[in-house]
């Protein structure tokens, strides 16, 4: 099992630690609730350094993304991240990813650590169709790089302190290189899979240190604390963000998820599975990605099923729990598409017992 | 970890304490830790009589649930309906506030069976 560069300050915190994609990571700090409203409320700290992140560079970078990946990257400029996914050829989904642009031939991919190794396999078999050189055009730097997710309203704020170029203007989805902490380029995107605002910052391992001390310091006024991955789950679980492994797979649609407004069918565009999807999307979807919320007592959970009213099965819940913020049992489900309208009636399966749920509009968290 | 002298413990980790012909029945506070937040416990067999090592209900945390199990045979004659607002008490105090049931016991004497604090100290640390 892998550490990351900040185990050693999960541990000396007294975090409980279990392991995540083969690395040993924080699931809780203070408790899961706790940890949650602190990013709602003020600002909290992930180590998410067991993200991937794969460089794509040289004069086919352009081409090798739009082919792979489903969102417009001929969009990007420079400065700029776009949230994406890769299909399998069969319909399905590699990964979601984001696409930073660096320079129109400098692309940074970040990917799910469970799938490194595997995106990494799928990125090079299409960049080596291309010509590419693999170690120079495509480069797998997930084990030198080291990230911190600051999240929360008061997170950009905190963070500031500690840079002299401006990031409380920055918009949504973008990025900027800069001297962070004193170490100089720093590469800090206002992105991140809370909901909640804030920054994610990608550092060199050796770099770790020094910014974890001093991203603390900076936040102590403001109530800075660990969050552990239980809360990060739970989190974006509240705003309806798809986690691969639970709601996404390589057996789902980026249609059938919701993620057809990162699915562009332009004409300027090729890419794997474009005809199949687009084939899909005229013919109407047969199952959907919902919300929903459930009326009985008790607490969805991933795999339980989802049946109608006489008890038969119709779908499964993919995420689900009980919502720290509205305090309302909430999950993700596949449905018939037609269950899927807003205010259907499904029902969940808990353990043998039906209990009445509600198709209800994403995100379920909606701000304070 | 909390363990109290005067309870007997199972190796689910549930506690019982009995007073009179009556006993109060929870889990401990090892489950509660390893349990993380608790935000819902359900339980629907007040008035059932239960065997041993049955299910009474369950406990929802954020992110796990688990059954309760009898710690001995007896009938469910009480449900703590404090948890049903404030499921929290079994984090922050699972031997007093938190306590889930009142059984009556079936045999007294089925409560030798189980644990002493000293043996479920034991158990737990060879986890």
């Amino acid at each position: 099992m892998k550490n990351t560069p900040f185990t050693k300050f999960h541990v000396a915190l007294g975090a409980k630690m279990m392991p995540f994609a083969g690395y040993n990571m924080p699931i809780q700090y203070e408790g899961v609730i706790a940890e949650h409203l602190t990013v709602r409320k003020s600002v909290g700290v992930f180590d998410v350094s067991h993200m991937g992140e794969i460089w794509v560079r040289g004069p086919q970078a352009l081409d090798l993304l739009q082919y792979i990946t489903t969102n417009d990257v001929a969009k990007l400029y420079d400065g700029k991240v776009q949230y994406s996914c890769m299909p399998n050829g069969k319909g399905g989904i590699v990964d979601d990813i984001l696409v930073y642009r660096i320079t129109a031939q400098s692309y940074l991919l970040v990917v799910n650590a469970a799938n490194i190794e595997k995106d990494w396999n799928w990125i090079t078999q299409h960049a080596l169709a291309l010509g590419m050189q693999i170690g120079r055009d495509v480069y797998n730097a997930s084990d030198e790089t080291a990230q911190l997710a600051i999240q929360g309203p008061l997170a950009l704020k905190a963070m500031q302190k500690l840079t002299s170029a401006s990031i409380l203007d920055m918009e949504y989805y973008t990025w900027k290189y800069l001297e962070f902490a004193g170490i100089k380029n720093i590469l800090l995107s206002t992105t991140g899979y809370t909901g909640s605002g804030g920054c994610e910052i990608y550092m060199p391992n050796e770099a770790a240190d020094t910014i974890w001390k001093a991203v603390f310091e900076a936040g102590k006024e403001y109530g800075i604390k660990p969050i552990g991955l239980g809360a990060r789950d739970t989190l974006r679980l509240e705003m309806g963000f798809c986690l691969y492994g639970n709601d996404i797979d390589d057996t789902t649609s980026p249609l059938e998820a919701g993620l057809g407004w990162i699915t562009k069918f332009t004409d300027t565009k090729n890419f794997i599975d474009k005809e199949y999807l687009l084939q899909q999307k005229k013919d109407g979807l047969k199952r959907k990605l919902v919300g929903f919320v459930l009326k009985d007592k008790g607490i969805p959970r991933q795999h339980y099923p989802i049946c109608n009213a006489s008890g038969n099965k119709i779908g499964e819940v993919t995420s689900g729990t009980m919502s720290p913020s509205l305090n309302i049992p909430i999950g993700l489900g596949y449905v018939p598409i037609e269950f899927s309208q807003l205010g259907s009636e499904i029902f969940i399966d808990v353990r043998g017992k039906l209990l009445k749920a509600e198709v209800v509009k994403l995100p379920f968290y909606k701000g304070e | 970890m909390n363990i109290l002298d005067d309870l007997k413990y199972t190796r689910e980790h549930e506690w019982i304490r009995v007073e009179g012909d009556l006993a109060k029945v929870g889990i401990t506070d090892y489950a509660q830790s390893q349990m993380g937040d608790i935000v819902f416990v359900d339980v629907q067999t007040v008035g059932e009589m239960l065997e041993k090592g049955e299910s009474l209900g369950s406990i929802e945390a954020v992110k796990t649930v688990e059954e309760i199990y009898m710690p001995v045979s007896g009938k469910i004659v009480e449900f703590n309906e404090k948890l049903s607002e404030n499921a929290d008490l079994l984090n922050k105090d699972p031997y007093g506030e938190g306590w889930i049931v009142k059984i009556s016991l079936t045999d007294p004497l089925e409560i030798n069976d189980l644990l002493d604090a000293q043996s479920y100290r034991t158990f737990i640390e060879s986890l």
